[in-house]
């Protein structure tokens, strides 16, 4: 099987501080591979690389099998390939639907739209509402209300919107439940495998390992710089992942070369 | 809906909506100081406040700080400040003059490289900013001394006398030309602000550019990963509101019939004012051209009603003072309760 998204052997130093070490990184179509590993092991870097937001120094990213190079996250969008960030990279200001389309705004058919940049606000309207209720967050009743007001999983319930929105083939999470509380992260959670059972491959990076052990169809461990096991999380126990993690624990053998 | 998919309630109550609604409707809290304001002006001054005249004097005394307080506004909003506003006016106004008078450039000509002078002085704002990334507070603040400095120097400290410029180059005062209507009196250069001010609204609110300017105020960061230039952005709003600030001088021609080098020596902070008082946030991403009328219009007709009713000039500015600290306070209380 083809992986829609992989890398071999990505490399990135900062000075003498090595962020990338040699990483390699397989997603399989239509599966939710965890991504865990110690602070400072290098998942972000590798994140940012996949995302278009790091450009590593050596190193291949493929896209189902192609070589693609990512010089911006608008190059890793265009493949669809969507990212929510930690941060939600939201204007807590702006209303929902503002946010679900900046950046690439829709603006009105013929001369209104051409010449006077008018906003097809209506069109807008109609889709955001269509995509908030495929996810069942139709409860947001007021597209049109601002960010800010709502909760914390509301808010990451509108980021996941976002990033499902633009027939995207990838959607990578970067730590979805970590600012939210247990009903919440629950939702969040509910709400990832939605997104799976529509199609999309998912990349969760998380801290939190009871969330990547009950949602994860593979584990990908991070450990210095690089991918250093991969399990299934029904084969090892969730003390031993994090032993491994730590280098506490040797993975166990033929663990890289696991396909689903 | 199939039961198993995520709910998120609502986060309800009653104050909740309250809140909702100002965080959706900023504008309110201005428009209701305003309606305030004159409900009381009103009633101590009596009639002679309501007169037609009245009411377009304070328009007349508005347009100038509200054509700047405009451009102000585009900058505040991506969580600027341009403290040179006034100084890029006035030197707007001396290239006209000087280039049509001195120089004997045909007035058109002269009016139109007038504005790009104001243009490129925001221009240069936007770079040093961008380019630079200095933050706009100190780059505006040097760049007011410079623009002052270049003003002094090429008008000699001389002001261009009234009847010169209508005897040579009357299209410079043409903004001051006033039309009757039944008892109120509106210059052009009202209805040029009000003219601009709806251009504006428009394009922050009705075109993707527009939006991008509250989200790069809003989240800089947030902005750049949803795929905005924030620098294209910052730079082509220094630029527009140089460009404003090049119109207003000629406004500010029209209103006062000659060229001054000495006059809006207080303006950029009244365009500040009128911003703030608007309900325009300074932090950032929120706020409403509509605010900024309503904020020039409070000060114009605060001032006005106050000298209506007898009382000493201090009182205004006491006045102005209290209405800023209120705003700004108002504005904090609601990005906290909001957090």
């Amino acid at each position: 099987m083809t992986p829609i998204l992989s890398a071999r052997d990505l490399r990135k130093s900062y000075g003498r501080v090595v962020a990338m070490d040699g990483v390699d990184f397989d997603l399989y179509p239509g599966e939710i591979l965890g991504v865990i590993g110690d602070n400072g092991a290098g998942k972000s870097s590798m994140i940012r690389a996949l995302a278009g937001a790091l450009r590593p120094d050596s190193g291949e990213i493929r896209l189902n099998g192609e070589p693609v190079r990512f010089t911006s996250p608008m190059d890793a969008r265009a493949k669809g390939i969507e990212t929510v960030f930690q941060t939600l990279a939201m204007a807590p200001a702006l209303t929902i639907v503002d946010n679900l389309f900046l950046g690439r705004e829709y603006r009105k058919p013929g001369l209104r739209g051409s010449l006077f940049r008018m906003l097809d606000r209506g069109r807008m309207r109609a889709e955001a509402r269509k995509h908030l209720s495929d996810l069942g967050l139709a409860t947001i009743q007021n597209i049109d209300q601002v960010v800010e007001t709502l909760s914390g999983g509301q808010r990451q319930g509108v980021a996941v919107a976002r990033a499902c929105a633009f027939g995207s083939r990838v959607v990578i999470l970067d730590e979805p439940t970590a600012a939210l509380g247990v009903k919440e992260s629950r939702k969040v959670l509910d709400l990832i495998r939605d997104v799976r059972s529509r199609g999309i491959s998912i990349v969760l990076i998380s801290h939190n390992m009871p969330h990547v052990f009950e949602i994860a169809d593979r584990v990908h461990i991070h450990r210095l710089g690089r991918r250093i096991a991969q399990v299934e999380p029904s084969q090892i126990s969730m003390s031993d992942a994090v032993a491994i993690m730590t280098g506490a624990m040797q993975p166990p053998p033929n663990s890289i070369s696991q396909e689903p | 809906m199939p039961s198993d998919t995520p709910q998120f309630e609502e986060r309800g109550g009653w104050g909740q909506r309250v809140i909702n609604f100002l965080h959706g409707n900023p504008t309110v809290i201005p428009l209701l100081v305003l309606v305030i304001g004159l409900a009381i002006f009103s009633m101590i001054v009596g009639k002679r406040f309501f007169h037609p005249f009245n009411l377009s004097l304070v328009l007349q005394q508005v347009t100038v700080i509200g054509m700047l307080a405009l451009a102000q506004t585009l900058i505040i909003l991506t969580a600027g400040i341009d403290l040179s506003v006034g100084a890029i006016m006035v030197l707007a106004s001396v290239v006209m003059g000087q280039l049509a008078l001195t120089y004997g450039w045909p007035p058109e000509l002269a009016l139109v490289a007038g504005i790009a002078a104001g243009g490129i002085c925001g221009a240069l704002n936007g770079l040093f900013i961008t380019l630079l990334r200095l933050p706009p507070f100190i780059v505006t603040l040097g760049t007011w001394s410079i623009f002052n400095a270049v003003v002094q120097f090429w008008s000699g400290g001389q002001t261009i006398r009234q009847q010169e410029i209508a005897a040579t180059a009357p299209i410079l005062q043409w903004t001051g030309t006033a039309m009757q209507v039944g008892a109120a009196r509106l210059t052009l250069g009202s209805i040029l602000m009000l003219g601009l001010a709806v251009f504006l609204w428009y394009m922050l609110n009705r075109t993707a550019y527009g939006r991008h300017i509250y989200a790069t105020g809003n989240d800089a960061e947030a902005a750049r990963l949803s795929g905005i230039n924030t620098r294209r952005v910052l730079f082509s709003v220094y630029l527009l509101a140089g460009g404003i600030c090049g119109v207003a001088g000629w406004v500010l021609i029209g209103r006062i019939g000659a060229v001054s080098p000495l006059g809006g020596a207080s303006a950029n902070l009244d365009s500040i004012t009128a911003v703030v008082i608007g309900g325009t946030s300074l932090f950032g991403g929120r706020g409403s051209i509509l605010g900024t009328l309503i904020g020039a219009l409070i000060v114009g007709f605060f001032r006005n009603g106050l000298a209506l009713a007898g009382l000493d000039v201090l009182w205004q500015e006491f006045t102005i003072g209290c209405l800023i600290i209120m705003a700004v306070g108002f504005d904090q209380w609601l990005r906290r309760i909001a957090a």
